[in-house]
Order: structure tokens, then sequence, then C-alpha cells
């Protein structure tokens, strides 16, 4: 991989018999880089963020995430990347700390390390109160926040985030962004879908996909001033409406 | 009044999930329930269209009492709730149909109120529901729920989840049903499309924080807002934190939303604190408050 790229994607296709899901899309992320990848429900999001996560495998072309090749090298892209949804994070019947304990144990971090990276999350998210408490418990906007810690715990060079804000509130919602912002400065490359526009101009750069194609690729100023819209919700409503 | 709301509180064993809650809606009215998820929104449809029970408190909806006349109201309204309900083995046409039975009509009865929404999914009609994409589930479930003329259409969160594009056709659609005399009740986490309604009641927690119309629940904010921009927007942010007049600091796209505690704030001063903590690209200028601005005031 060159120029300090964690992800590099050329040509990746995927068919599920005569649907062209994902149709030789070619893009590359830099280490550290707020990556908002944008798209219609349908657009082929979802399935090319499972090919680059090494759970489905592409139908043709190629790409690398991490170093690793996503045909060859699945797993070991899973041990180097994190993962959060906003549809599966944590497990609901399991504390706070049963849950860190948990995932840092399947990511094979030492008893040790453990402790200290959940003493550090406790403290850093202001967590003593609930740390006890089962997840389930908890509103979404909490969740969302520690399933993100979470997904950081092994340190990974990239983290994936499927619509993380989905319903979170306002507050909780710019509360999660600082946090990706900080992840960010730290060296972690963030590759985040979102249904809000207004996300969409915190990225750095930002990609939109159409039909399986990804139409326009850029960050969010040149993307305003290519298409002469005032924010990047008209951008997204003149790139998908066609 | 369509739908008249009179004290309502609901608990879920310790959560007050509706908490002392009243508001009304006129009839013909696009009226929105705006929050996060967790404030109450769903708790409150459910009372409202009879299957679940208040603790405490009384509703009425198009002259009906929630809890006397559910029967009246089952058949004078429509709900759209905000998980998928349709019969996903049933094909588009069959639930349609299914739905237009239970309520003793048929399609063609009914179908210019559908019509302009049920003409995207005909060339689909033999599809079973369960295989239709997203935008297509959402607007056979709003033909299904007004195949009866409903006289209140109750929509919980219909867009969640739905990219922007879709979600300006689905509230164009609402802009038309209601031309023809529907009373809607929508509840949205989208604060952008609080706007879009006639009125609004913002609520959190089980609380309704205020109802008005848009323009005056903005008119109500008490400070003014300056947008902030500089090249790294972490360090900003972080830069902005440190700065001791500051009120409230939250991202809002390509800007950060500042303001300040002070009534005679000058952004001059802010513009050179920045400056001598090494920003690139400074820009600060007063902006327009928006309703999400106003939800996070009084949510606070």
């Amino acid at each position: 991989m060159k120029n300090n790229n964690v992800i590099e994607v050329e040509n990746l296709t995927k068919k599920f018999g005569d649907f062209i899901a994902v149709n030789a899309i070619t893009f590359e992320v830099k280490k550290g880089e707020i990556f908002g990848f944008l798209g219609a429900n349908g657009a082929g999001k979802t399935t090319a963020m499972k090919m680059l996560i090494g759970i489905s495998k592409p139908t043709s072309g190629s790409a690398k995430v991490a170093g690793f090749d996503v045909f060859t090298n699945t797993e070991d892209i899973k041990k180097n990347i994190g993962y959060m949804s906003q549809k599966f994070a944590l497990y609901d019947d399991l504390t706070v700390k049963e849950n860190i304990t948990f995932f840092g144990g399947i990511y094979g971090l030492s008893r040790a390390k453990i402790k200290e990276k959940r003493s550090e999350l406790v403290q850093e998210l202001g967590l003593g109160d609930i740390v006890n408490e089962l997840v389930g418990s908890l509103p979404l906007g909490w969740k969302q926040k520690i399933s993100f810690s979470i997904a950081l715990l092994h340190s990974p060079t990239i983290v994936f985030l499927d619509e993380p804000t989905g319903g979170v509130d306002p507050i909780t919602r710019r509360q999660f962004w600082e946090m990706i912002y900080k992840a960010s400065n730290n060296g972690t490359t963030v590759f985040v879908t979102t249904h809000y526009m207004d996300e969409a101009e915190y990225c750095d750069r930002v990609s939109i996909m159409v039909e399986g194609k990804i139409e326009a690729l850029d960050t969010p100023k040149k993307l305003k001033e290519k298409y002469k819209a005032i924010n990047m919700n008209e951008v997204f409503l003149k790139l998908a409406r066609g | 009044m369509s739908i008249s709301v009179k004290n309502i509180s609901k608990s879920f064993k310790t959560v007050n999930a509706v908490d002392d809650v009243s508001f009304e809606v006129k009839e013909g009215e696009l009226f929105g329930l705006i929050g996060p998820d967790g404030a109450g929104k769903t708790t409150i449809f459910r009372i409202l269209t009879t299957l679940l029970f208040a603790d405490k408190g009384t509703a009425t909806v198009a002259g009906f009492d929630v809890v006397d006349d559910f029967k009246e109201i089952r058949n004078h309204v429509g709900y759209m709730p905000g998980k998928f309900s349709l019969y996903q083995d049933l094909t588009v046409e069959e639930n349609l149909t299914f739905f237009a039975t239970i309520f003793g009509t048929t399609i063609e009865e009914n179908y210019e109120l559908i019509k302009d929404i049920y003409v995207q999914i005909e060339p689909f009609k033999n599809r079973r529901a369960g295989a239709l994409s997203g935008g297509m589930k959402q607007k056979l479930a709003l033909s299904c729920a007004l195949i009866h003329k409903p006289k209140v259409l109750f929509l919980d969160e219909p867009t969640t989840g739905v990219d922007p594009v879709s979600r300006k056709e689905f509230w164009e659609m609402l802009k038309r049903l209601q031309q023809k005399g529907i009373t809607i009740l929508v509840s949205t986490p989208y604060m952008d499309e609080a706007e879009l309604c006639d009125r609004i009641a913002l609520i959190q927690h089980g609380k309704i924080l205020q109802i008005d119309t848009p323009q005056e629940i903005i008119k109500h904010y008490p400070k003014k807002i300056y947008d902030v921009k500089a090249a790294n927007m972490y360090r900003l942010l972080e830069s902005l934190k440190s700065f001791e007049h500051h009120y409230s600091i939250y991202p809002f796209g390509e800007f950060v939303h500042y303001t300040d505690k002070r009534e005679d704030f000058n952004p001059q001063e802010l513009y050179q604190y920045l400056a001598a903590k090494n920003h690139q690209n400074i820009k600060i200028e007063i902006t327009k408050t928006t309703i999400e601005d106003t939800f996070m005031e009084l949510a606070k």
C-alpha cells in the first residue's frame, strides 16, 4: 500500500445473480481520515462495507484493508478493524463492565490490558455510575457511545461505523462526533455511513454511491462547489435524484 | 379538535415513558412530535390508537374517547407504526386488499386517495411485501394506512433510516394528504423535518419541552448564534471549550454553532483568541437559529 493509504479499492464488484449491487467501485482512504460513505437506501453501501470488513466475498476487482486482501486475508482484516452499527452493538443482558471485558477478550487483549482500557473508558465517558448496569437499560445515546469506545478497544487501524447516530438525540449525536474527531486526531481512520447530511459536512472526504457506483468523491467543500450547492443535503439530492 | 390529549402519563416498571403530556391537534393540521429515541413518542401513538391504556389522563381522537369509544377510533384512524408491520408473505396487492376488506371497503372505492403513492409501487403489485426495498415498503404501509379514508393519520417515525431523497418525497406526499383534509400526527427524530410541520411539540424523557409553530419556537431562542470555522475542527472545538465566556458549542455541518454568556459579546475578541491559538482560516459570522439549536437548549 502506498502513501499512508489504509484502504485501497479497485473495481470492486459484487453481483447477486443478475443484479449488480456494487459496480466496479474504486477509491482510497488515507490514515487518520474521516471518510463519509453516503448513498440512498439500496445504493449498495452495506454490500460494499461487508466486503471491506471481510464478511462478504467480492465477485471481482481487488481491495486491501489495513494492508490485507479482502479475498485471502479476511481474518487479519477482522483483527485490525473495529466495527459498530446501529443494529448490533452490545449485549443487552450484560452490564457495561461485562461487555467491555467480553469484547476485550474477543479481541485477544490480556486481562491487565482489559482492566487498564476499562478504567480509561470509564473515566473518559464518565461511566462511573452505570458501569454495573445492564446495557439494555441504558438510553440509545449511551449505548452508541459505549459501543464506539468498545470498537476502539483493540486500537484498530480503521473503525467502520454503519449509521452510528440514527435516532440519537441531537446533543448526544454531537458528543459522538467529538469522539470521532478525537479518534481521527489519534491516527485512527474512520469510515462512516450516515443519513444526516450535516454529519457529511464533518467528514474529510465524502463519497456518494448511486445504483452501485460511486458517482462523486471529494471534500465536502469541493463537492458543494462542483454541484453549486449550499450544503451537502443539496449535493446529495442533486446526485441521488437522477 | 381532531386530537386532544390531557395530562396523559404512562410508566413501564420504573420508567416514566410519558409524563403528564397534554396537547391538541386541530382538524386538518400537520402536527409533529419531535424527539429522539426513548422520548415517549411511540407510547403516545399507542395510547392514541387505543393499543395501550394510559395510567393517568384522558384523550380523544376524532371526537371519540380512547378508552370508551376505542372501536369507533379504530374505524377512523390510520396508523403506520415505526416497525414495518404488513404481511411479508402476501404480495403488495394482497396486503392492500386485506386492509381494505377488514375496514369494509375496496381498493376501488378510495383509490383516489392513495393513487399518487400507490402508482409508484403498482408495477410491483405481485411481489411479496417482504421482498420490497425500504422505500417501497414505506409507500405500501402508507397506502394500507389510508385505504379506509381515515380522518386522522398516525405516522410513527416514517422516515427513520430513510435517505434524504426518499425523505423529501415522503414529506411531499404528506403535504398532499393534508390538502385532502386529513389530520396528521407524525413523529420524527430529524429536526429538519420539524420545519415542515404546521405546529410541533418538542419532546424528551416523556415530557413536552415546548409546543408552537416552528417559526415561533425558533423566535424564542434566547441568544445570538455565531457560525465559527477554522482549518482543524477538532482543535477548534478544544479551543472554544477553553474560552471562558462560552455558553454553548455544537458542531453544525461545516461550522460550529457558538453562543456566548455575555449580552455584549464582540466576535472580534473570539477571533483574536483563536488567532492567538494558531488557528488558520478563521471565520466568525452571525447565523440563523434552527429547531435543532432550540431543542438542544431546552433539553440541556
